[in-house]
């Protein structure tokens, strides 16, 4: 049941991507089962409450891995299916980088890279702040860990101990060519951190992770994800990364995740 | 008091009357608000020296209800820190306080890297972002106890260096100090010391600004003097707030002069009066230029 439905909002998000001819679609395959999962079975949440501050709350400080999120959200009810007919358009909601103040249930808007992850940080802090009894996860990418805000938001979390805190590293290798991270767990640990690492499309291993208790420390979990999963062309191929499937692309591509 | 000292004591007041108050500190002013840290511990933050991370921390506290001001130093809170702030609070649409110090050159003596006469004009490009230049202690606290809640962005710009007298300031207005005939002289905040007496003797305006963002353009398009000449006296980069001004006063046309800081880097040290002698921002400079503008 899981797969089809994965199949199925991959066959969207490739038809979202067409039609509006935007979307990094081999990076929303790279972190679907990791949202469907969060949202599905982990995370306490209320698509007719959006807005409410003490439920547990995602910032996908990839933003350019937007379409996975949409499907997510549109799936669990948070807005109808029916909002990717606009994606990309003039006066849609759903752009390529997601709008908070647009779309039900996007907690930021992210797009620049290394935003997300300093603002759940600071979500975190001040859910500690206030008292609140949720849980802040927030979805990063391996090239995003280039960023000085990463590395920064990792030491702050430790520092103010913020166990109501889960990263999750969409870690595909997508930008190995340009910077490697080396050992990611060990740099995660060294910063104090409690440190997971999964495979990225076991939907049990994925959940048993981000259920994982984590009382004194932030959690990081580390996902070996493949971008494009799914679709052969697609997976681990650059050529890919900003590029939507024109029309005889999007036959194979559906064919393919029937 | 200094400005530095007020807005401990204004922010130490408002921690005490509104619990969501949470103040970020860059490892400056640590001492200074060491009162604040014991009294409010979990609102209280020496957050250390990592600015763009702080700005958007402070904006993921603002996404749980919460009022955060950052502290640090102006380069580093607004230069370093500007693509946050544009994105994070601008964007998104949320309230936050940036509040800094060593405006322009104040820290003339530890030289260029510690400069920031950009700060103003490069936060005006940010869409709904407040700016706030208090000239004295007092106009200081006026300011902030207006704004801060407001749930808008709003930089707050203190100087080590301030007016001699407070005037009645309101958040967002500007204030007509002298009405004239034959030009109009627009002082900024801290500078409103050379103005005054520079203008002895002569038949024109003063209208002083505290707050630039959003621009009072009717209290200046009201109150222009008929000449239509028009001297812009500002402690940032000169000419920060020519368009502004141009835009107030239409549909009439204006000619336009301005003292300010020079787009170059000022690599000399010193004191800052050191650096008002050598750029200009002076009586004496201002007297003349006011003079010509008015005789030419």
């Amino acid at each position: 049941m899981s797969d089809a439905l994965i199949k199925k909002m991959k066959r969207q998000i490739a038809r979202a991507s067409q039609a509006a001819n935007e979307g990094h679609v081999p990076s929303a395959y790279s972190v679907l089962d990791l949202l469907w999962v969060l949202y599905d079975r982990v995370m306490k949440i209320d698509p007719k409450r959006p807005d409410d501050l003490m439920m547990d709350r995602f910032v996908l400080s990839k933003g350019h891995a937007s379409l996975a999120l949409y499907a997510v959200l549109a799936e669990k009810g948070f807005f109808p299916i029916e909002e990717f007919n606009t994606f990309g358009k003039y006066n849609g909601k759903l752009g390529g980088h997601p709008d908070c103040s647009k779309i039900p249930g996007v907690e930021a808007s992210t797009g620049s890279l290394g935003h997300g992850f300093p603002i759940a940080v600071g979500i975190a802090l001040g859910s500690k702040i206030r008292k609140f009894k949720n849980r802040i996860f927030c979805l990063i990418g391996d090239g995003e860990c280039n960023e000085g805000t990463v590395w920064e938001s990792a030491l702050l979390a430790v520092h103010h101990q913020l166990s109501n805190l889960c990263c999750i590293v969409d870690f595909n290798h997508s930008t190995d060519r340009a910077l490697q991270l080396g050992d990611l767990a060990q740099k995660f640990k060294s910063f104090g951190w409690d440190v997971l690492t999964i495979p990225g499309h076991d939907q049990e291993k994925i959940y048993r992770a981000l259920t994982a208790l984590h009382p004194d420390k932030p959690l990081v979990v580390i996902a070996d994800t493949i971008k494009g999963c799914g679709v052969k062309c697609m997976e681990n191929e650059p050529a890919w990364h900003h590029r939507a499937p024109n029309e005889q692309e999007l036959k194979n591509i559906l064919e393919e995740l029937s | 008091m200094n400005m530095r000292q007020q807005f401990v004591k204004t922010v130490e007041s408002q921690l005490a009357l509104n619990d969501k108050l949470v103040l970020l500190l860059g490892d400056i002013g640590v001492f200074g608000f060491r009162n604040a840290f014991k009294q409010f511990p979990d609102r209280v933050f020496n957050i250390g020296i990592l600015e763009q991370a702080t700005v958007s921390l402070a904006a993921g506290l603002a996404k749980t209800g919460l009022i955060p001001i950052v502290h640090t130093i102006a380069p580093f809170l607004i230069e370093r820190s500007l693509e946050q702030i544009k994105i994070d609070f601008g964007y998104q649409h949320l309230g936050g306080n940036f509040v800094s110090v060593g405006a322009s050159y104040d820290y003339a003596a530890l030289g260029c890297t510690h400069h920031c006469p950009a700060d103003a004009g490069l936060l005006q490009n940010i869409p709904g972002m407040e700016i706030a230049l208090p000239g004295t202690c007092a106009e200081f606290d006026t300011l902030f106890q207006e704004s801060y809640g407001n749930g808008q962005a709003t930089y707050y710009r203190l100087s080590e260096r301030e007016n001699s007298s407070s005037q009645p300031v309101k958040f967002g207005q500007a204030a007509i100090l002298k009405k004239g005939a034959l030009a109009t002289v627009i002082a900024v905040g801290p500078v409103l010391d050379h103005v005054l007496p520079a203008i002895g003797g002569l038949d024109v305006s003063v209208i002083y600004y505290t707050t630039i963002a959003p621009f009072d353009g009717q209290t200046l398009r009201e109150n222009l003097a008929p000449s239509g000449k028009v001297l812009l006296i500002e402690p940032f980069y000169s000419g920060t707030l020519a368009w502004e001004v141009c835009q107030a006063a239409r549909p009439k046309l204006i000619t336009i002069d301005s003292v300010g800081v020079p787009r170059e880097f000022l690599n000399h040290y010193g004191q800052a009066h050191e650096h008002d002698e050598a750029i200009g921002l002076t009586s004496k400079n201002i007297r003349g230029r006011l003079e010509v503008l008015i005789n030419g």
